[in-house]
């Protein structure tokens, strides 16, 4: 069967092949087009977001959620700068996007005509792969092969610039999505070397201080089932990285915590302290190690990785096994079963005593009975009110790190948060295409004062679309983390890390469509949360004003070791203090 | 130390640039870099030398595995292989030099190929150190202009890199 379409047509039914359900986009010159053959159908649903960086993190924000790509729709110029930023999150963190942007037509290329720039060239090192297409025979071949490069592998986002003229209503071609395509020099390795996989698993048998690493790559991998049983099977402790947090449940016993810069103290000492230690699906990042010279000196390191750049990085490791993390999982596994020997026992309990130790510190202890909300205490309660199952984007900064810290995450794809770039702004819009994907599940955005106003303007956005998300502003008129870092290394001098004039959010809220509370007790988070929560259909923004003082503990602080944590000076002590 | 990788690499255009990007993003050396179709027009071969540890050199190879559009490659290094750089020396002459000049580019194999009442260009092929050698042996201050293609090279032997 073939039929005859324009290019324009050819996109949007080759989207709908792919089973494409949102695009996030706005439209332009360059891409009208597009969106008059949007316009011509109802299977894949246009969302209109108020800036394409919000654009790009509302597909994102749908990605992680969902596992399925993000597609995103932006004209030429400056739509398509505008979404650099959110294209660089997601390469960061291996999100599967396709970027579809408009450039002006063919023959004007290169003569700086109106909305031109070279995305080609503005996206490359932020890109998987990208494409510029020059003949519309070639588009849906293109389309294919964009989802492919994007979605296998590691996953990252692919670009694909189409100029005006290419998507010409009046220019028909023959149609057929292909099922399949192949690129002769793309073919990601998948089941892992057998001898190394064997390695490994004799390797780890013999431990007598064993810690599993595992970071985004098992979520990304859908790997988590894999990795419960592979930790459960033998025994050992286990740490996530900020990107791996919920693909094992953070309320099981052998849950240590997220590791590195704002990590539990027993997971950086069992890290540091641990003779053997199996990385999977984690990148060894500069927040994770700590100063590279002092990063696990004891320990033979396996690391399973989809990217073989990931490994030998920047820490040397023993066993490389380069393949998917589940089928590797669940060779491993197969072979820990069939093995006779088992792990030490003995070792083991000494190993999980010692581990104890370090949980008796108690390194997130906090203040409960400070006369102030302490940002650490909303997101118990909202974990309480959502009774852990919700879904939570956050933006960037300390909201984040207490966000990690303290609502444990049980499940995959629960926490949604800009690990690699750190971008403030990610958090509503990302929380947007989270609540389209799963329109019956609560959806928070824990944010800042600062980061929220960065992408405000999708509260509109919010509205048109009827996503209820509840926003959480931990309010402390601070950057909070350029505030701490500002006090810790330079003298509490506070540059720049104060607004003078933030606006009133909840007559923004309100004048956005929205419901707006204000609350500055701590008694009134807890029943503000749960009327919050009980407005099924409205978005909610709780500005919460919070110690403008508190800081994120423990912390490695910049240049030391991950063995050598600041922690609170003394647990449980009150912080409240007036900033200098 | 000195590594020559050698890529084959999809011909189209951006193809360059992708594997120019990656180096100065991740804050690799170009010594020289040379691209031409191979017998395949879907094939371009690019012959990229650069200096690094091993580590580094094993970071260089992989990032450039990564790039969608590097089919194969392969760092000279690992094979017993020949190298050639080829180089064209235009040298301002005078009666009292050119028979030195001559004498000094037939020692290394050199061909002039162009003359002019007050000038030579030497045309020399050979591995870069002898394209030195040269360079050195003349008097610098008659050298009007050098052009270098920078090295490319083969592995011995039947083996290859190759579909």
């Amino acid at each position: 069967m073939s039929v005859e379409l324009n290019g324009a047509q050819i996109v949007i039914q080759s989207l709908k092949d792919e089973g494409v359900e949102y695009i996030f986009g706005y439209p332009g010159g360059a891409v009208l087009h597009l969106y008059d053959a949007i316009f011509q159908q109802d299977d894949v649903k246009h969302i209109l977001v108020r800036h394409e960086q919000g654009a790009t993190h509302a597909a994102d924000g749908y990605a992680r959620a969902t596992g399925k790509p993000g597609v995103v729709l932006v004209a030429s110029g400056p739509g398509a700068t505008n979404a650099v930023t959110g294209i660089a999150t997601a390469y960061m963190d291996s999100i599967p996007m396709v970027i579809i942007s408009g450039q002006v037509p063919s023959p004007v290329i290169g003569s700086d005509a109106f909305q031109e720039v070279d995305m080609v060239g503005i996206t490359r090192p932020c890109v998987k792969h990208n494409f510029l297409v020059k003949d519309v025979t070639k588009l849906a071949e293109t389309i294919k092969k964009a989802f492919y490069v994007a979605t296998t592998g590691r996953p990252g986002p692919v670009v694909i610039d189409i100029p005006k003229d290419i998507t010409d209503p009046r220019i028909k071609v023959a149609y057929k999505y292909p099922k399949k395509v192949v690129i002769r020099s793309y073919n990601p390795e998948v089941n892992g070397d057998k001898a190394q996989i064997k390695a490994a698993v004799d390797l780890l048998l013999t431990a007598q201080k064993p810690i599993i690493y595992s970071g985004g790559g098992v979520v990304l991998g859908e790997a988590s089932k894999e990795l419960i049983e592979f930790t459960q099977a033998l025994g050992f402790p286990i740490t996530n990285t900020l990107m791996g947090l919920g693909a094992f449940p953070s309320t099981d016993k052998q849950f240590v915590g997220m590791l590195g810069m704002h990590g539990t103290y027993e997971a950086n000492m069992a890290m540091h302290e641990s003779d053997v230690i199996i990385a999977i699906g984690a990148r060894f990042d500069d927040r994770v190690t700590g100063k590279l010279d002092e990063f696990c000196p004891y320990a033979k390191i396996i690391h399973i990785d989809v990217d073989p750049a990931s490994i030998s990085k920047t820490v040397k490791v023993a066993i490389p096994v380069v393949g998917d993390v589940k089928p590797v999982l669940k060779q491993m596994l197969e072979l820990i079963k069939d093995s006779k020997k088992k792990p030490s026992k003995k070792a083991l309990e000494s190993w999980w005593n010692q581990i104890e130790q370090w949980r008796a510190v108690k390194c997130l202890e906090y203040d409960r009975e400070s006369r102030l909300i302490k940002p650490q205490y909303v997101i118990e309660q909202l974990y309480e009110v959502t009774k852990g199952d919700a879904y939570v984007t956050s933006d960037v900064g300390q909201h984040q790190m207490w966000a990690a810290q303290y609502y444990p995450f049980d499940k995959p794809r629960r926490w949604i948060n800009s690990g690699g770039l750190g971008t403030m702004g990610f958090g509503l819009p990302a929380a947007i295409g989270v609540k389209l994907a799963f329109p019956d599940s609560e959806v928070a955005c824990v944010t800042g004062d600062a980061s929220i106003q960065m992408c405000i303007q999708e509260l509109s956005t919010a509205l048109q679309y009827k996503t209820p998300v509840k926003i959480i502003n931990l309010n402390n008129s601070y950057m909070g983390m350029v505030r701490q870092w500002q006090e810790f290394s330079y003298e509490s001098r506070y540059s720049h890390s104060y607004m003078d004039t933030i606006p009133e959010f909840v007559k923004l809220a309100e004048a956005y469509g929205h419901v707006g509370m204000r609350i500055d007790k701590p008694e009134e988070v807890r029943p503000a949360l749960e009327e919050a929560f009980a407005m099924k259909d409205r978005t909610v923004f709780l500005d919460i004003l919070t110690d403008r003082t508190e800081n994120v503990y423990p912390m490695i602080e910049s240049g030391k070791g991950h063995h050598d944590m600041t922690l609170r000076v003394a647990p449980g002590t009150s912080t409240d203090r007036e900033l200098a | 130390m000195k590594h020559i990788i050698s890529i084959l690499i999809e011909n189209e255009s951006g193809a360059l640039s992708r594997v120019a990007g990656l180096f100065s993003a991740r804050g690799y050396n170009i010594e020289s870099l040379t691209v031409a179709p191979t017998e395949d027009p879907s094939l371009s071969r690019m012959t990229l030398v650069t200096r690094g540890s091993e580590d580094i050199i094993e970071q260089i190879t992989k990032q450039l595995n990564k790039l969608i559009d590097v089919v194969k490659l392969i760092d000279l290094e690992d094979f017993i292989h020949i190298e050639r750089e080829l180089m064209m020396v235009k040298i301002r002459t005078t009666d009292k030099t050119r028979e030195e000049i001559r004498s000094l580019a037939a020692i290394f194999r050199g061909r002039i190929i162009d003359v002019t009442p007050t000038s030579y260009v030497v045309e020399m092929t050979g591995p870069s150190s002898k394209l030195d050698a040269f360079i050195a042996a003349i008097d610098g201050d008659t050298i009007i202009e050098v052009v270098r293609s920078g090295p490319t090279g083969i592995s011995r032997g039947e083996q290859g890199l190759h579909l």
